[in-house]
């Protein structure tokens, strides 16, 4: 009952305020009123008794204004009296409020991002039934995810701890559907596949492991919610169709449902086919070669009850006797657990540095933005001392002016936190449709959810408050009496403040990042013009897939053939030809060799781990690859003659010992196969433009048939002209192949230098938001130390000063503080430049164009920091200022 | 002027509450009241009185009503509730105690330790 008739105080007060305040302006006139009649009788005059009476009072406005807070629901009131004074205030400084909320909005949204990609990635457990029970099996201590097909059949037979396991590999395609041929990306599963996750279909049915009977016994297709939406138009009719998938006929089982993308956060499939079908898929089947890793994962859910290290155990005792009963193919089969949803700890675990990292550099910007805000509001305070002084001297209490001032700090985060939080919703959706990777179905799907919105608001609020309380000191310490006798004047301090210091972190900050950011620009600059051991310049890159159009590795050789003659003939190409995967392509193959005279071909006893390259007669022309000696490959090299390899230099000198006269040695596959040496290749890049030189060999296609095939066309003509007569070339030949074709430079953009484009974007990005940072930064120091001197600054005018000295005074402090901080910013950006070393190419920081163009870019910061400060400084006149203060 | 003593924290509520347990009276009156019965030893702001007056009306412990003064100004009149009384009594009783503790606190000699 009381709490209701206190809401209905608080309404009715809160509703009738004009009312209240009405009668209680009458209520205190009539106690003045009786006050001065009592005077009056004691022998004042009528007049005088009203003034003694008013005197005796006190203050009025004071006394109500603690009545009205007496009666409850004040505070609501007094709210919204105080936003709508801040709002007006807000609106008559436009440059002020759009500074702050620029800022506020900028350090948001900049949380809010890297949240949600924080909350997508990592933090959201992926979207399958019982998540927290689902592992992923990693072999040996290197933390290798790929398993091979028998090793996994083993595991999932004889282990007694995961209720049951599955395996998939990923693998291109061409789907036909009847009215186009798209490549595609597919994912081959074990039949259990769907079981093992627990994912009911939403349209027809999934293949179980009970459709398995033996090689190219399932050709079935399950397709994704997101595939079946965009390319069969939500037609449920799709069920039972017939389409031809690498020209082998495939049935359309069902469709998963929408939430489900496979058990991978950054990659969704095109489709899902059962991996005993992978002979149709890929042209070739592994799946009895225990020495062939080519499953990219193995995972199940444990039993009830049991831990991962008991399963761990489990499997390690599978992995010893598997190691015992297969010491050719198996070593080191000790086992971890791992999560399914980030391929692993080698690339999850980079990946949950990373964006920790970017999560605390997220923190730290929306920490020096609230240190920016804090002095922008102390100008500010400043610069209204005397109207804070006036409203206190008419009897404002300073609490309520404290209030005054959080509730102009809560808008301007509330404002500064919707847009934060708009721009970041709409950069999340744009991270979830982007494609990072023209030929990889590489997909971010970070789109926000409730979580992300909370932090940010969250954000917004918590930084109004910080950056609200920096002025509150200075409210609370001022007199009144004081700032209306003598103007805001103020000494200012010499000494160091806090929020100095901060401010020099900040602008050493950005100087880390732009001399980064510039770094890593030179480093791309470069790195595109460095030697990689082929030219990707004036090449043009043809991939395609033979197996897609139904040519087995048998039939490839001879197809790769016409494909090369067939583009040779084109007038202007100067050669063409084949290898199975380009150099730097998303990591390379790798094969075990050994020396000539080795008999043990166990893992331990190997010479060297070579990168792989299947590559045809006229490669080497047709990518610019030097050959050092020895000579090339020519169709004779086939499998009537004698194995043969081109190695590099690298491979020469780790196998043979040097390179010198290493043409005509041999050395062994882990067959035992003796591989003579034929010619020596420049050593180039193959996995990652930053590693160490490794050992490469190439084998000649007709020797080594594969199906993959990229074209590598030389030729200065156009490329798009280039294009063209290729496609239709191609075309000529076999319409059913589909191919795509990219410069080679083009190439090397999306796969090899994508790391370092990517660290460069984001570096950049942050160093926009550095700079940003420290423009409000600086602009509210110098603001501050301008309006806190400005009658200082007022008289040495009117004393004749130059406009320099003028400057000097004004902006001296903000000049100094700059320098520090972009000394401090330039000396940390060399050393942390270290650890660019590894993704971006060359990344030196000593390099003079980097230096003086970070001097330049601070500078410039500096410059648009301090310009209307200084404009403000230069434009004092000393009459108007002396008259008002 | 006689000296004048500033009044402890809490304790105008209850000089309010007991000028008015002698009969309604309006905000001045209540003030003349408490100068006559303290002999004018306490020192109070005639404004601080309002928000005191208001927060025992919202307390539920007075009410108030508009009326005509003694010399036919409108006033508004404030009289205890019956909670008010309560209150008055309870406050008044724990004054007593406390003030007989202070005093006798602070008149005890040395001897009597």
């Amino acid at each position: 009952m009381k709490t209701l008739a206190w809401f209905r105080s608080v309404a009715a007060k809160f509703f009738h305020r004009a009312e209240t305040s009405a009668a209680m302006d009458e209520e205190l006139r009539a106690h003045i009123q009786l006050r001065a009649d009592d005077l009056e009788r004691s022998g004042l005059t009528h007049a005088e008794a009203e003034r003694r009476a008013h005197i005796e009072f006190g203050g009025y406005e004071k006394f109500k204004e603690q009545t009205h807070e007496a009666l409850g629901g004040n505070f609501i009131e007094t709210f919204v009296q105080d936003v709508r004074f801040s709002l007006r205030v807000l609106r008559k400084s436009p440059g002020f409020t759009f500074a702050a909320v620029a800022t506020l909005t900028l350090a948001i949204s900049a949380n809010a991002v890297v949240f949600g990609v924080l909350n997508a990635m990592i933090l959201r457990p992926l979207n399958v039934p019982e998540p927290n029970s689902l592992y992923a099996i990693e072999r040996g201590g290197y933390h290798d995810i790929s398993q091979s097909y028998p090793d996994y059949r083993d595991l999932r037979d004889r282990n007694r701890t995961f209720e049951d396991l599955a395996a998939y590999d990923l693998a291109p395609a061409g789907l036909d559907t009847g009215k186009e041929i798209t490549g595609a990306w597919i994912q081959e599963t074990t039949g259990n596949y769907f079981d093992v996750l627990r994912i009911q279909p939403y349209l027809g049915r999934f293949f179980h492991s009970s459709d398995e009977h033996g090689p190219n016994s399932a050709p079935y297709i399950v397709l994704p919610w997101a595939y079946w939406h965009t390319h069969f138009q939500d037609d449920p009719g799709v069920v039972g169709r017939v389409v031809q998938l690498n020209k082998h006929p495939f049935t359309i089982l069902g469709v998963a449902p929408q939430g489900f993308r496979g058990n991978l956060q950054f990659l969704s499939p095109d489709f899902w086919v059962p991996i005993v079908n992978q002979e149709q898929v890929e042209g070739v089947s592994v799946l009895n070669e225990r020495g062939h890793r080519s499953l990219l994962m193995v995972l199940g859910h444990l039993k009830p009850g049991v831990t991962p290290a008991q399963a761990v155990a489990d499997l390690n005792t599978i992995g010893a006797s598997l190691e015992k009963s297969y010491p050719k193919d198996d070593g080191w089969m000790t086992f971890s657990l791992t999560r399914p949803g980030l391929a692993g700890d080698w690339f999850g675990k980079p990946l949950k540095a990373f964006l920790t990292g970017m999560m605390l550099l997220a923190g730290l910007i929306l920490l020096a933005a609230c240190a920016n805000l804090g002095s922008l509001f102390a100008a500010r305070a400043a610069d209204r001392s005397r109207e804070v002084a006036l409203r206190l001297a008419l009897g404002s209490s300073r609490r309520r002016i404290v209030r005054q001032v959080f509730t102009e700090a809560g808008l301007i985060s509330l404002f500064g936190g919707i847009l934060g939080l708009a721009v970041s919703v709409a950069l999340l959706r744009a991270l979830s449709m982007w494609q990072p990777m023209e030929t990889a179905p590489i997909r971010v799907p970070v789109d926000p959810d409730a979580k992300v919105y909370a932090v940010a608001l969250l954000l917004a609020v918590a930084s109004g408050l910080l950056f609200g309380a920096v002025p509150v000191r200075q409210v609370l310490r001022t007199n009144p009496y004081e700032i209306v006798k003598s103007g805001s004047a103020g000494r200012i301090g010499r000494r160091i403040t806090v929020r100095d210091l901060l401010l020099v972190v900040q602008i050493a900050i950005c100087a880390v990042l732009i001399t980064s950011s510039m770094v890593a620009v030179r480093g791309l600059v470069k790195s595109l013009h460095s030697n990689f051991g082929f030219e990707p310049r004036n090449a043009i890159l043809v991939d395609s897939d033979l197996s897609m159009a139904g040519y087995g590795s048998d039939r490839a050789a001879a197809m790769q053939k016409r494909l090369i003659d067939t583009v040779d003939a084109i007038p202007g190409v100067q050669s063409a030809g084949v290898v199975d995967r380009p150099q730097l392509h998303y990591g390379a193959n790798t094969v075990t060799v050994y020396a000539d005279k080795a008999t043990d071909f166990r893992p331990a006893n190997k010479a060297a781990d070579a990168m792989t390259y299947k590559v045809s007669p006229g490669y080497f022309e047709a990518a610019g690859t030097t050959l050092l000696a020895g000579r090339a490959f020519t169709w004779h090299d086939d499998k009537n003659s004698p194995p043969v390899a081109v190695v590099n230099r690298e491979f020469a000198r780790k196998v043979l010992g040097s390179a010198d006269n290493a043409v005509g040695g041999y050395f062994k596959r882990a067959d035992g196969t003796r591989i003579q040496i034929i010619g020596i290749a420049e050593d180039g890049k193959y996995a990652s433009l930053t590693e160490d030189p490794q050992p490469a060999m190439f084998l000649p296609t007709p020797q080594s048939p594969t199906s993959q095939t990229t074209l590598i066309v030389r030729s200065s003509r156009d490329p798009q002209q280039l294009t063209a007569a290729i496609t239709h070339a191609v075309r000529d030949l076999d319409a059913g192949l589909p191919i795509t074709i990219h410069t080679w430079t083009q190439e090397l953009n999306d796969a090899a230098l994508f790391a370092s484009r990517m660290a460069t974007m984001a570096l950049g990005v942050l160093g926009l938001m550095g700079a940003m940072l420290s423009v409000t930064g600086i602009f509210g120091m110098a603001a501050y130390s301008v309006s806190k001197r400005l009658r200082e600054l007022g008289i040495r005018i009117a004393l004749g000063a130059q406009r320099s000295e003028v400057l000097q005074a004004a902006l001296g402090r903000a000049v100094k503080l700059l320098v520090l901080g972009s000394v401090a910013g330039l000396i940390l950006g060399m050393l942390a430049n270290r650890v660019l070393a590894y993704i971006v190419y060359q990344a030196s920081p000593r390099d003079p164009i980097v230096l003086s163009g970070v001097v330049l870019a601070m500078a410039l910061l500096g410059l648009v920091a301090t310009w209307i400060p200084a404009q403000r400084a230069l434009s004092l006149d000393p009459l108007v200022l002396l008259r008002e203060e | 002027m006689p000296d004048q003593a500033q009044l402890l924290p809490g304790t105008l509520d209850l000089l309010i509450l007991k000028a008015v347990s002698l009969g309604p009276l309006h905000g001045y009156g209540i003030l003349l009241r408490i100068g006559q019965i303290s002999g004018s030893a306490l020192l109070i702001e005639q404004g601080a009185l309002y928000p005191a007056l208001f927060r025992l009306v919202r307390q539920g412990l007075m009410k108030a009503s508009w009326g005509t003064s003694d010399n036919n100004r409108k006033a508004k009149f404030y009289e205890l509730t019956a909670a008010g009384r309560k209150r008055f009594r309870e406050e008044t009783e724990g004054w007593n105690r406390l003030a007989a503790a202070m005093t006798t606190a602070l008149g005890a000699q040395a001897e009597e330790v």
